[in-house]
């Protein structure tokens, strides 16, 4: 086509996204390039403490993933049991769960004086507290029931491309169940597996939420930066969150090189092995009863927000359960413009950063898949790499950039205002709105777009009618990950936020330091339902 | 053909229609209809969506009439409203059809559109095609690989190599004239031949010789040989001949299935040859 406008539009976009996503990175790197800084990072063991923990916290948490979700994925992919389907649906649950909203479920459920320590005093007849939720043991404990949802879609979506008639090979020459299993189906498998891995790993790396409630004196990284941030300790700071990030681009580094290649998989091409149907009553009524109790630990959490959520204030003390449940908190939400406040802020943000963010993706697209322009391979780099750098990074790097004003380096003080932070999940949406509509492009017929135009449609027109209503599904798929992502954030806006664009998570917070549990819960419940709404409306097709 | 259609940008030359210069105009401009190879209908409007596409006002008023003609035209009347996923290929090809036609257009192009049929239906979709094309009247330009498809359909058939037009004409034209060595050999099945064995069959010195297996006879020639093989059609039979000479062990005839027997010497001798200048690739 024309080849002139492309490489201009080229040329622009890849600046805006340099601007958007390098350049803050090379703000803070500058910024921690003092002699000074470094020297006192270097000389601190708790820093080196915090960098093993974030360290060992993430390969833990891959390791706990991995051990709960493959064997899960098995499970639901290869046999046949009453219930398999409901509870294979049941157990994609965690997803819908924000962050922060899921550690509160946790500490109503798990903490010392949530609803499993009080069966407990009630059946031991005490009333000093069973145990602490507290230190590594919770992080983990968090990490694993968010993020086994990763290794289990990914096995699942493994083993139903496995093509049988690898397996019937193998037993054909010999093979017993267990060597087929390891020499065949997870060598296989062995794709999905390092994708999951790396997907965990970079977001336990990440993890803001789980340290910062359940961490105490336990410091991780992200812990670690918001913290010397708020000292006002800010070059540590920057090169805190350089350390971060090189552990992150190290981590993700590596993990890559075990991924192997996809061509293994794609080799065969018959159908997945049939589901084994379970004969014996004990092994059906046993998996059944595994799936059941399975899925019930999965809801516990969701249960009990919206359990806790029926709390008026102050009405629970020392009971097992709660003896006060009503919709006291919910209209309180809705009464209180105060409360009300951070709904509609954290609405309003989401839904910019979600437009801006596709908005971008779009162009993106455009360019990357059907022009010719040279920045092609570096617009897709740019679009992936706020992926690649934990959530506090950016933050960090944001909060570094446009806290001055030198509009001549394209600098403007935006700290403090109400467009820092859309601005922020803008760029953290990027990677999944560009992963999605990027997709989206590449599965669409460029033939389609050139029939269009042979019948006359110009080029918005073409759009309009043909690119965009097919491009929909990969539209409302990566707007509404986008969305929700945006909308439960907890990790940017705590370094970027002010009292007049505060988010939900931040009240959820804030509502806890006051002991306001409930409506901290109502919060977390909205939240949930909101988000379960947008996925569910963005998946459809 | 897409430069014909505008996704292209020629690096030299003019496309000209009706004495205007549409080099520069865009493809939506060109009032071009196009029938691409896989189709590209689109998947999320129906068949009426489709053929509607490319009128101004879409479906409504006039347009229901237009779309309806244009399916008639193709033999898919009371389709509108059908999906075109439900079509079979034969069908996609027609709504293709229907829906290039429909603005009606100046030029309409077809980027091999029998490629994609089984090859029972690849014939008669040729024949409807081609009743289609003289009832509609449309200057019509038809890409395609199948020397048969070109000669059946073409009024005036373009040989091109490489990017480069080799040449323009009839049918035959092409076979019996053919402007070029490349052209002799590519349409058609030919002997070629050189040196001794080219003037064994009346060529002269520097010259190479290319004779169509119907324009050998199996007797009474200056070029001898072993017959190796029969290969019986029916109504005649190829032979093929190892002559005696170099350049000449593999020499394609066609002839009455009884005129030889594998094993048999035979002479043979050229009814009518083409003959181009040795030094052209």
């Amino acid at each position: 086509m024309n080849a002139r406008r492309p490489s201009l539009s080229g040329s622009l976009l890849t600046l805006l996204l340099a601007w958007l996503v390098l350049y803050p990175i090379l703000l803070v790197a500058r910024e921690a390039a003092h002699a000074d800084a470094i020297r006192a990072f270097v000389s601190r063991p708790e820093e080196w403490r915090a960098l093993w923990a974030s360290l060992w916290i993430s390969v833990a948490s891959v390791v706990l993933a991995a051990a709960l979700g493959v064997p899960l994925a098995f499970l639901f992919e290869r046999f046949e049991f009453p219930g398999r389907r409901l509870l294979g649906s049941l157990v994609a649950l965690p997803a819908v769960l924000p962050p922060l909203v899921g550690v509160i479920a946790f500490l109503f459920l798990y903490g010392e004086s949530g609803f499993a320590a009080r069966a407990v005093q009630w059946v031991l007849g005490t009333t000093s507290a069973p145990w602490h939720l507290q230190g590594p043991g919770a992080i983990l404990l968090v990490h694993a029931y968010s993020m086994y949802v990763y290794f289990y879609l990914f096995t699942r979506a493994g083993l139903a491309k496995l093509d049988v008639s690898m397996l019937e090979a193998a037993q054909a020459l010999g093979a017993g169940r267990w060597r087929s299993l390891t020499r065949v189906t997870l060598p296989l498998l062995r794709p999905s597996l390092a994708g999951a891995a790396i997907l965990t790993f970079m977001t336990a790396l990440g993890s803001f939420s789980a340290p910062y409630i359940f961490g105490g004196g336990f410091r991780v990284m992200p812990t670690q930066i918001v913290n010397s941030k708020l000292n006002g300790d800010l070059p540590v700071a920057m090169v805190e969150t350089i350390a971060l990030a090189l552990l992150a681009l190290l981590g993700l580094a590596l993990l890559r090189r075990t991924e192997g290649d996809d061509i293994l998989v794609a080799l065969g091409k018959g159908a997945a092995p049939r589901r084994r149907v379970l004969r014996s009553r004990t092994a059906r009524l046993l998996a059944g009863a595994a799936g059941w109790l399975f899925a019930i630990f999965l809801l516990l959490p969701h249960l009990t927000l919206i359990l806790v959520s029926l709390v008026p204030y102050a009405t629970w003390t020392t009971e097992a359960l709660p003896p006060v449940l009503n919709l006291d908190n919910y209209r309180r939400l809705l009464a209180e413009p105060d409360r009300l406040t951070p709904l509609v802020n954290s609405i309003w943000m989401a839904a910019v950063s979600t437009a801006g963010a596709v908005a971008i993706a779009l162009g993106a697209g455009w360019l990357v898949v059907r022009s010719r322009v040279r920045l092609r391979r570096v617009i897709e780099g740019f679009l992936a790499l706020p992926w690649a750098l934990p959530g506090t990074v950016f933050a960090v790097a944001l909060a570094t950039a446009f806290s001055v004003s030198s509009p001549l380096t394209l600098r403007w003080v935006l700290v403090g205002t109400v467009a820092i932070l859309p601005l922020a999940y803008l760029v953290r949406n990027l990677p999944v709105t560009g992963r999605a509509i990027l997709a989206g492009f590449r599965q669409l017929d460029p033939a389609l777009e050139e029939a269009a135009a042979s019948l006359g449609a110009g080029r918005a027109a073409t759009l309009r009618r043909v690119t965009l209503p097919l491009l929909q599904p990969a539209l409302a798929a990566g707007a509404s990950l986008a969305f929700v992502a945006a909308l439960g954030d907890f990790v940017t806006s705590i370094v970027l936020y002010t009292y007049d664009t505060r988010p939900i998570a931040i009240e959820i917070l804030s509502s806890l330091r006051l002991n306001e549990i409930g409506v901290a819960a109502a919060f977390g419940v909205v939240l949930m339902l909101v988000s379960a709404v947008v996925l569910w409306v963005g998946g459809r097709r | 053909m897409r430069l014909l259609a505008g996704f292209e940008t020629p690096d030299a030359g003019r496309i000209v229609v009706e004495g205007e210069d549409v080099t520069a105009v865009p493809p939506a401009r060109r009032r071009f209809g196009m029938v691409f190879q896989h189709y590209a209908l689109f998947p999320h409007l129906d068949v009426g969506g489709n053929v509607a596409f490319g009128l101004p006002g879409g479906e409504k008023g006039d347009g229901a009439r237009r779309v309806a003609e244009a399916l008639e035209r193709v033999d898919l009347a009371g389709f509108e409203r059908r999906k075109v996923q439900e079509l079979s290929g034969g069908q996609q090809q027609r709504v293709a059809l229907a829906r290039a036609l429909a603005p009606e257009p100046r030029v309409l192009l077809l980027d091999e559109p029998l490629s994609n049929l089984d090859p029972t239906l690849r014939e008669r979709t040729r024949h409807e095609l081609r009743e289609l094309i003289k009832r509609v009247g449309i200057t019509t330009i038809f890409v395609t690989h199948e020397q048969e498809e070109a000669f059946d359909l073409g009024d005036r058939v373009a040989l091109l190599s490489r990017g480069h037009l080799v040449q323009v004409g009839t049918a035959d034209d092409l076979y019996e004239r053919p402007a070029s060595l490349f052209a002799a050999t590519f349409v058609g099945r030919a002997n070629v031949l050189r040196g001794a064995a080219a003037r064994a069959l009346g060529g002269r010195d520097g010259q190479v010789v290319v004779v169509r297996p119907e324009a050998l006879a199996l007797e009474g020639g200056g070029l001898s040989g072993v017959v190796r093989e029969r290969r019986y059609t029916g109504a005649a039979a190829f032979f093929l001949i190892e002559g005696d000479l170099p350049g000449a062990e593999r020499i394609e005839v066609l002839a009455a299935p009884q005129a030889a027997k594998v094993g048999d010497r035979v002479s043979l001798r050229a009814l009518r040859v083409l003959t181009f200048p040795e030094s052209e690739p």
